[in-house]
């Protein structure tokens, strides 16, 4: 079991969302876009130059900047 | 009279659904935020008129974006009457993230009534939902559809009367795990392989294989646009003025007794005997050359190709790439949006910066697409006339402009105080266009654009005119003089299209054409009449949507941008 945020984590990688830090705004917008504590999530890829990054969560596709990636961490799934 | 609102997160399909309720078509793309106003529209509910209201997206009732606020306003103002009716759109292939905003609108206890649309989609994405068991959990009518082809849509019209308060309760912090165990009971996923679609999402999104995507796909539309452009005028509409309607103009002109001052607002002034479309400046010949042959073949060309590009998915995907550059302008990626929508028109995309979070971000957006981004009207205009001296000057013009909207960005996020928020955001699955749906859009595009742009350019053909019969461009040219000619090295009856400029962007470049000017003059006009103001249908939009006091601000920048970069280029062309 290993804890990271979703900019250490490595594209293609699935893990488990265990805590959103940062603001109440942040952590509003990302439980409405479905990214809540206990939800899988999948790394899709990274841009260059701490741009966005892509993660899947359900059905849904989602970018989100690099400031608020750091903010979000995952238990990786093991294997 | 009843209103109808129809509610949901952005991107499910509620203005395909708001055209099939009441025949009233408006703009449906693939990517959130499409819908920034709302739309009105009217239906029969058993033999009832009612209004029908096609509400921007939102995922909460706790809004963070300004067209979130724009649906949250609308939803509280017509929660307070009674007998509306709220239909809550739901996508089904997201169907947990969706309930979120189902179980606030129960909160909220109005009438209410669930559509799951794309539902079709639900098949192939291996998600099987029980909308009977649904039903019962939510107390409120659930109703499968499938908007783009119209399945399911007639049950939803013959039950919209059973839209009910939910009896359903749950606790505000128990929302989303009560959410989980209504998925879990009413939602089987089976599993499936990944979609040749689904492989090229994750490649155009990917860095190293996105960024070349990007390229080919951005120089293809280039070419499509051109190609199209002009294949319609060179083989269809010029031939239609040269042979049938110049020989009709030339009679009139004989009749009219070929000179005079009502002869030469119908006509113009005949060249060598002979009608010129573009500089005889007749509101019956240039009047209607322009727009009919010079500017409509490329306004169906770029909104072809841009309604391609949006019902597919792409654009969300091009601005996460160029998320990172536009972060150095103070604006995320999906700004590019507004930008490509106002390379179509620029009044659209003035109201599309409505899907940015912060006021800086809107003023940054809406003042670089008005200064740096030319309409398609224009840039036909400057295809025609300045591509005539061949492709350096076009080269010029548009990289001049694409350099200002550079500089001025980095500019703009420099000088303006607070920060940029970072991209945060749905990206909507690739689709396949729905043929049909293209066509109609693309249709309600032209037909805008003759609607709104004819007139107008049919006026600004009559002033021009009246303004010379008067000598009011002579005067006016000798008062700007210092300017026109000094700073930007233009002859003094230029000023004659900065001020038709304020009308119609078109006939400016269009006036150039009798004055004679070099390659190098045309150049500068060409950028000057871009970025120096934006045209009258755009500047109200822009005062509507920045308030007074931050559009002087935009504009004072728009002029002495205009006025510094016009008068670089005049120095070192």
């Amino acid at each position: 079991m290993e804890d990271v945020n979703l900019v250490q984590m490595r594209s293609g990688e699935e893990g488990i969302v265990v805590a959103i830090h940062g603001g109440f705004g942040s952590r509003r917008r990302a439980e409405s876009l479905g990214i809540r504590v206990g939800v899988s999530i999948k790394k899709i890829s990274a841009q260059f130059m701490r741009g966005p990054i892509i993660v899947q969560v359900g059905n849904t596709t989602i970018a989100l900047g690099f400031g608020i990636a750091q903010k979000i961490v995952v238990r990786k799934r093991l294997g | 009279m009843k209103k109808i609102l129809l509610i949901g997160n952005p991107n499910v399909g509620k203005s395909v659904i708001f055209s099939r309720l009441t025949g009233v078509h408006v703009i449906a793309s693939n990517y959130p935020g499409t819908t920034v106003e709302f739309t009105k529209g009217y239906m029969r509910i058993k033999g009832e008129k009612a209004e029908v209201i096609d509400v921007p997206g939102a995922y909460t009732l706790e809004p963070s974006s300004k067209a979130e606020q724009v649906a949250v306003d609308m939803l509280d103002s017509a929660a307070e009457e009674d007998g509306n009716i709220f239909v809550n759109i739901v996508d089904a292939t997201n169907l947990e993230r969706n309930l979120g905003l189902t179980l606030q609108l129960i909160k909220r206890r109005v009438p209410l009534i669930v559509c799951l649309n794309f539902w079709d989609e639900t098949k192939h994405t291996g998600v099987h939902i029980d909308a009977e068991k649904l039903e019962k959990i939510l107390a409120v009518p659930v109703v499968p559809t499938c908007g783009i082809t119209g399945e399911g849509i007639k049950s939803l019209v013959s039950r919209m009367s059973e839209a009910k308060v939910s009896t359903f309760q749950y606790e505000d912090e128990e929302r989303w795990s009560e959410i989980g165990k209504i998925v879990d009971t009413v939602q089987k996923l089976t599993h499936r392989h990944h979609t040749l679609l689904e492989r090229l999402g994750d490649a155009s999104i990917h860095p190293i294989t996105g960024i070349p995507i990007a390229i080919i796909v951005l120089f293809l539309a280039f070419k499509v646009v051109r190609l199209i452009g002009e294949s319609l005028i060179g083989y269809i509409l010029e031939p239609l003025f040269e042979n049938l309607w110049a020989p009709l103009m030339l009679k009139l002109s004989a009749l009219l007794g070929s000179s005079g001052f009502i002869h030469d607002v119908l006509i113009g002034k005949l060249i060598d005997g002979k009608i010129a479309f573009v500089e005889s400046m007749g509101v019956l010949t240039t009047g209607l050359f322009v727009p009919f042959a010079m500017v409509l073949p490329y306004i169906v060309a770029f909104y072809l190709v841009l309604s391609f590009l949006e019902d597919s998915g792409y654009l969300p995907r091009l601005g996460v790439l160029l998320d990172t550059l536009m972060h150095k302008f103070g604006i995320h990626g999906l700004a590019i949006i507004p930008m490509l929508l106002g390379i179509g028109c620029n009044v659209p995309g003035a109201l599309a910066t409505r899907v940015l979070e912060t006021k800086r971000e809107r003023f940054i957006a809406a003042t670089l697409m008005a200064i740096a981004v030319p309409c398609m009207a224009q840039i036909a205009m400057v295809f025609g006339l300045v591509g005539q001296y061949g492709a350096n000057g076009l080269g010029i013009v548009f990289g001049t402009l694409f350099i200002v909207w550079i500089i001025l960005g980095l500019l703009l996020n420099l000088v303006l105080k607070g920060e940029s928020p970072e991209i945060f955001a749905e990206i909507p699955p690739y689709r396949l266009p729905y043929f049909p749906a293209l066509v109609k859009k693309l249709w309600m595009r032209t037909f805008g654009f003759l609607k709104d742009a004819v007139p107008y350019v049919l006026l600004g053909v009559l002033i021009v005119n009246i303004l010379y019969a008067l000598r009011i461009i002579e005067f006016i040219g000798r008062l700007a003089a210092p300017v026109v000619t000094g700073i930007l090295g233009l002859p003094e009856e230029a000023v004659g299209a900065l001020i038709i400029g304020f009308l119609r962007k078109d006939v400016a470049v269009g006036m150039l054409v009798p004055l004679g000017l070099t390659m190098h003059q045309m150049i500068v006009a060409s950028v000057v009449l871009t970025m120096y103001f934006p045209c009258i249908a755009t500047f109200v939009i822009l005062v509507k949507e920045l308030g007074v006091r931050d559009m002087i601000k935009s504009a004072t920048i728009m002029i002495i941008s205009a006025l510094t970069v016009g008068g670089i280029l005049n120095l070192i062309l």
